[in-house]
C-alpha cells in the first residue's frame, strides 16, 4: 500500500477545492439560504402532514445533505473531467498508485468537501431553526456514505463523460432528478401510493430521509432497511470505481 | 549485460483496428543513452505509453531491471520517470507545488534540495511559484521533465522533450540529461532533431510500422550501414552515358547537375578505395572543380532505413 502517495493524492484533491472556496463552499451555502429564505416566507409555519414537524425545520436537514451530495459529486467529477481535458490523469495513471488508492483518496476528498460545506451550511442555518441533533451517528452514517456514493457517481461520471456536455447531460437528467425527487421538499408521506413505492428504489431517499431522522427523530423509512439498502449502495459504488479505474475505463487506450 | 528495459514481442492494436505495434523486440542495457528513432505513426508513442502505462498493451512482455512491469507495477514505477510527448499540465497549482505533488504521488516525501535543483537546472526558479496555467508551452514541457525526474527515477524515458524549446535551453538540457546518464541513469529518448540524437546516444534503434528493423550502438550503425561517397563538381552539368556507367559501375555513380557522386567501400582492413575512384573518375571525366568526401550521418540512414523521407 503507497500510503504517503495516496495522502499526497487525498491533499491535492481536497486543496483543489479549497483554494476556489468562493466556488466550492460559498456558493453551496448562498444556494442553500435562498433556499430557505424563498420556502420560509412561503410556507410560514405550516407543519409537515403527518409527522408534526414545522415544514421549515423538515427542509433544512434535507437541503444540507442535498448540498453534501451535490458538492461531492461535483469534486470527483470536475477533477477528473479537467484532468481528462488537460491530459492529466497520465500523471495518475504513471504514478506508482493502486486503483483502490486512488478510488479512495478521490471518496475521501469528496468527503472532506461534503463535510465542510455541511458545517458551514448548518452554522449559518442554527440561528434560524429549533432542530437539534437527536442522533449523532445516523446524520454520520448517511452523511458519509451519501458522499461518498456521490463521489463514486462524480467518478465514473467523470469516467464516462468526454466533454462538458456530457458531464452536463448527467447532472441534468439523472443526478438533479434523482435528488428532487428523493424527498428533499416533501415527505413521501405526502405522495400517491405509486410514488411512495417507486421512492423505495431510489437510494437517495434513503440517505435523505436517514440523515433528516438525526436531526428531527421521526423519518420515512424502517431504519434496518436503511441502513442495508444504504450500505450495499455504497459498497457497489466504491467498487464499481474501483474496478472502472482499474480497467481504465474511458480513460486508457 | 544487464538490462534496464526488456522489451518483447509487444503488439498493441488500438479498438480503430489500427496496428501500432507488430511485436517489437528491444532491450535497453543498463545505463546507456538509448534514442528509439522512427517516422511519425512508427509506433515510438505506443511503445512508450504502454511502459508509462497510460496504453494497455494487447500482448507481449516488458522486463524493468529484471522485474515484469505488467505484474510489479509498483515497484517498476518507483524506478521509471517519463516525460510524455502531449504537454500535461496541473492548472491549479504553481510548479513547486506541483513537483511536490508528483514526487509524494511515487510515495516519496518531497526532497525540497532536489526540488529546487530540478527547478533551477530546468530554468523554473522564477516561475516556481505562478501559477501553471501562465507558464508558457516550453516552461510547461521543462516542468514535465522536472515532474518525471522528480522521484529520482533509474530510468528515465523522454518522448520528444525538446519539441518547442529553443536551441540554448535546448543544449542544457541535454546537458543535464548527460549528467544523469554519467551518474547511472538509464535514458531513453525519441527525437525529431537526429544530429541531436547522433550527438549524445551511445545505442540506437529504429522503427517503423510497429517494427524494430535495427537496433544496436549508434557507432557500429553509422560504421556499418554508414558508407561514405566520393563528390566531384565541375563546372558544367554532367550527363550520364552507357560509358560512365559501365565504367564507374563499381561505385554506383550518380549525377546531379554538376556533381557527380561515387559510393567507396571499405576493405577488410578499413581503408576505403577512395584512390581507385578518384583515379578512374579522373581518367574519364577529366580534373574536377572540387573534390570532397561525404559521409552518411543518421539521417541518411534513417531514410534509407525507413524508406520514408517526407515525414520526418
Amino acid at each position: 500500500m503507497n500510503w504517503y502517495g495516496c495522502w499526497t493524492l487525498y491533499s491535492r484533491e481536497s486543496r483543489r477545492f479549497l483554494n476556489v472556496k468562493m466556488q466550492t463552499i460559498v456558493a453551496p451555502a448562498l444556494t442553500a439560504i435562498m433556499y430557505l429564505i424563498v420556502f420560509r416566507y412561503a410556507m410560514g409555519d405550516r407543519e409537515v402532514p403527518g409527522l408534526e414537524v414545522a415544514y421549515f425545520d423538515f427542509l433544512i436537514p434535507g437541503l444540507v445533505m442535498m448540498a453534501m451530495m451535490q458538492n461531492a459529486f461535483a469534486n470527483t467529477s470536475s477533477s477528473i473531467m479537467v484532468g481528462k481535458l488537460m491530459n492529466m490523469q497520465i500523471f495518475l495513471m504513471m504514478a506508482p498508485l493502486t486503483a483502490f488508492e486512488v478510488t479512495l483518496a478521490f471518496l475521501a476528498a469528496a468527503v472532506t468537501r461534503a463535510l465542510i460545506v455541511a458545517v458551514v451550511l448548518l452554522l449559518v442555518l442554527a440561528p434560524f431553526t429549533n432542530i437539534s441533533i437527536e442522533h449523532l451517528w445516523m446524520i454520520m452514517f448517511y452523511g458519509i456514505t451519501g458522499s461518498i456514493i456521490m463521489g463514486g457517481m462524480g467518478m465514473i461520471g467523470g469516467m464516462w463523460s468526454k466533454t462538458f456536455d456530457d458531464m452536463a447531460l448527467l447532472n441534468n437528467f439523472i443526478i438533479m432528478p434523482l435528488t428532487f425527487l428523493s424527498g428533499v421538499f416533501y415527505s413521501v408521506k405526502q405522495l400517491p401510493e405509486a410514488w411512495q413505492t417507486a421512492n423505495h428504489f431510489n437510494p437517495f431517499f434513503y440517505l435523505i430521509d436517514g440523515f433528516r431522522h438525526g436531526f428531527l427523530n421521526v423519518g420515512d423509512t424502517d431504519p434496518s432497511q436503511a441502513i442495508i439498502v444504504v450500505s450495499i449502495a455504497t459498497l457497489s459504488t466504491v467498487l464499481a470505481c474501483w474496478y472502472l479505474w482499474r480497467a481504465g475505463w474511458r480513460l486508457k487506450d | 549485460m544487464s538490462y534496464a528495459l526488456e522489451v518483447k514481442k509487444l503488439t498493441k492494436i488500438y479498438k480503430n483496428g489500427k496496428q501500432a505495434l507488430q511485436g517489437v523486440d528491444l532491450s535497453v542495457p543498463e545505463g546507456s543513452f538509448f534514442a528509439l528513432l522512427g517516422p511519425n505513426g512508427a509506433g515510438k508513442s505506443s511503445l512508450i505509453n504502454i511502459l508509462a502505462d497510460t496504453v494497455h498493451p494487447s500482448s507481449g512482455e516488458v522486463t524493468l531491471l529484471g522485474k515484469n512491469l505488467f505484474t510489479e507495477r509498483k515497484w517498476c514505477k518507483q524506478r521509471l520517470g517519463v516525460v510524455p510527448q502531449e504537454i500535461a499540465f496541473d492548472p491549479f497549482f504553481a510548479p513547486r507545488d506541483i513537483l511536490k505533488i508528483m514526487s509524494g504521488m511515487f510515495g516519496v516525501k518531497p526532497d525540497m534540495k532536489w526540488i529546487d535543483e530540478l527547478l533551477e537546472r530546468l530554468e523554473l526558479t522564477e516561475h516556481a511559484k505562478k501559477n501553471a496555467r501562465q507558464l508558457s508551452g516550453g516552461m510547461r514541457r521543462r516542468l514535465l521533465v522536472a515532474q518525471a525526474l522528480v522521484h529520482k527515477p533509474k530510468i528515465v524515458i523522454l518522448d520528444e522533450p525538446t519539441a518547442g524549446v529553443d536551441v540554448e535551453l535546448r543544449k542544457r538540457l541535454w546537458g543535464f540529461m548527460r549528467e544523469l546518464n554519467d551518474n547511472g541513469t538509464t535514458i531513453l529518448l525519441t527525437t525529431h532533431y537526429l544530429e541531436e540524437a547522433e550527438e549524445l546516444c551511445d545505442q540506437v534503434a529504429i522503427i517503423d510500422q510497429g517494427k524494430l528493423l535495427t537496433s544496436q550502438s549508434m557507432a557500429s550503425l553509422l560504421d556499418s550501414v554508414g558508407s561514405s561517397s566520393l563528390v566531384l563538381e565541375y563546372h558544367e552539368n554532367m550527363t550520364m552515358t552507357d560509358t560512365i556507367q559501365n565504367k564507374l559501375a563499381a561505385f554506383s555513380p550518380r549525377i546531379e547537375k554538376n556533381t557527380v557522386s561515387l559510393c567507396l567501400k571499405k576493405n577488410d582492413s578499413g581503408q576505403n578505395n577512395f584512390n581507385d575512384a578518384y583515379q578512374t573518375a579522373i581518367a574519364l571525366l577529366g580534373e574536377a572543380k572540387s573534390v570532397s568526401v561525404q559521409n552518411e550521418d543518421l539521417e541518411d540512414v534513417f531514410l534509407r532505413l525507413t524508406h520514408n523521407g517526407n515525414t520526418v
